[in-house]
């Protein structure tokens, strides 16, 4: 167990959760955007599908519980890491210029929280209901269609899919090299893969309130 | 005072920070560089700036500097927002004036880190290297008079690895550059070229564990793979070093080599 806590206190330690439980939400969302591109299918594919999942019972809430205590080990380090990181220069530069860092890699934080915030409302709006106008337990598909009629929906959807591809980009690399899994190189492989990783599920899931709000899927 | 180079003398107006000790808050301040030659390496253009404060009884500018060859990691600037300035592969003493033009202004600050409190001007104290180092950074088996080359039979890759790796100065632009603040590149420098030898196999993972403690308590951020650093490293340390320390510090710490590390020994 010391050996454990010893871990967590370094910041290689927490890094290594962080990336851990990172690309383990990677993987979640490669299958979920996959399974949601089913809403082009049709509403019969997209229904079948959601009652496939939820006729798998307690097998869903120990999926749902380990990507619940994923989620909360990715926050609490990236929150430590971010104080002690913060810590660690106190005083800064009156001109710094950053070199050769991306886009990507600087919106991690703020991108983090967005998404934070993303998911408590996505959950609300398709999951519990909550956040949405007219919800049925069993019509996916029906949901999906009435959820993205409000363009201030369609929208935030669309900004968070950004966001979310700047941070797997950033993430998905930077993880596998965390974790010390790449080879040695200046123009890594893992790089393009998480490039193209971030695009695709960018993209698929950016397709599906724009495909509604366009009129494409009704 | 003029120039005595072939080079048009350049005039060049500098914002420096001034601090006159640990204590003091410091601020920047604003200096005429007059008839430069463009020849001139950075901190001699700051001996002369001195030389003309001195003369006007006003205080020099402290920085550090020694061998002024590039491999002593003495000298250290923050040059315009960027360590050791411009040039790629090039410390603050190998930097020429060429490399800036007539009417610039530069900016020059020192290593901005909670781990290198300024002691004046320019001056930083990297001991928290020094500490980096002794927790582990040595191989303690005596290995007597050099041996035969090839007496001891290292990959040509193992060895070129260890040699990239021990091109590490220690000068800090790492730290420096780093938005983190982090010393990540420099403690995984120094555990990757010793875990590349044989001579460093037995204390392999001790070293990783304790010098990766050791950089955590001295109060450097972590490492988010921004890649300035490496960007910013006058040796040119790659940041698959990086990569090899996490590696060696999670076996360290999943076979658990017990081995604490005291704060008081700062």
């Amino acid at each position: 167990m010391s050996a454990l806590r010893r871990f967590w206190a370094s910041t290689i330690g927490k890094k290594v959760v962080m990336a851990v439980t990172g690309l383990l939400l990677v993987l979640f969302l490669i299958g979920h955007m996959l399974g949601n591109l089913q809403m082009f299918v049709g509403a019969d594919a997209m229904n079948r599908y959601a009652a496939l999942i939820k006729s798998t019972g307690e097998l869903l809430w120990v999926a749902r519980a380990g990507l619940l205590a994923a989620a909360v080990l990715h926050i609490v380090s990236a929150v430590q890491l971010t104080m002690i990181n913060r810590a660690a220069r106190p005083a800064d530069y009156a001109k710094r210029e950053p070199a050769v860092s991306t886009i990507a890699s600087r919106t991690m934080r703020v991108g983090g929280v967005v998404l934070a915030a993303f998911i408590v409302f996505h959950i609300g709006h398709f999951t519990v209901g909550t956040f949405h106008p007219a919800f049925s337990h069993t019509g996916v598909y029906g949901n999906v269609i009435l959820g993205f009629r409000s363009p201030w929906v369609v929208l935030f959807y669309v900004i968070a899919m950004a966001v979310l591809g700047l941070h797997l980009f950033h993430g998905a690399w930077s993880g596998v090299r965390t974790l010390g899994l790449a080879k040695p190189s200046p123009d890594p492989l893992h790089r393009k893969v998480a490039l193209w990783i971030a695009i695709a599920v960018w993209a698929g899931f950016t397709a599906i309130p724009v495909a509604v709000f366009l009129e494409i899927l009704r | 005072m003029s120039a005595s180079t072939a080079g048009a003398a350049m005039h060049l107006t500098l914002h420096v920070w001034r601090q006159k000790g640990p204590k003091d808050a410091g601020r920047m301040v604003q200096y005429p560089a007059r008839d430069i030659s463009p020849d001139m390496s950075f901190l001699e253009m700051l001996d002369t700036v001195n030389e003309r404060l001195v003369e006007s009884g006003d205080e020099p500018i402290a920085f550090d500097h020694d061998c002024r060859e590039g491999i002593c990691g003495s000298c250290g600037l923050m040059i315009n927002g960027s360590a050791h300035g411009p040039m790629k592969l090039t410390t603050a003493c190998q930097l020429h004036m060429r490399s800036f033009k007539d009417g610039d202004s530069i900016w020059i600050e020192p290593w901005r880190a909670k781990a290198f409190p300024v002691i004046k001007d320019l001056v930083v104290d990297r001991g928290a290297f020094d500490r980096i180092i002794q927790a582990g950074g040595f191989i303690s088996a005596p290995t007597g008079t050099p041996q035969d080359a090839n007496g001891l039979p290292i990959a040509k890759a193992d060895a070129d690895l260890a040699m990239d790796n021990a091109a590490c100065i220690g000068c800090g632009a790492c730290v420096a550059a780093c938005p983190n603040a982090s010393a990540s590149l420099f403690t995984a420098a120094k555990i990757s070229h010793l875990g590349a030898l044989p001579q460093g196999q037995p204390e392999r993972k001790r070293r990783a564990k304790a010098m990766v403690e050791r950089m955590d308590l001295e109060g450097f951020g972590g490492c988010t793979l921004f890649g300035e650093c490496q960007e910013a490293c006058p040796k040119g340390i790659s940041l698959d070093a990086i990569m090899q320390m996490n590696r060696d510090y999670v076996l360290a710490s999943a076979t658990a080599v017990e081995e604490k590390v005291h704060a008081d020994s700062a």
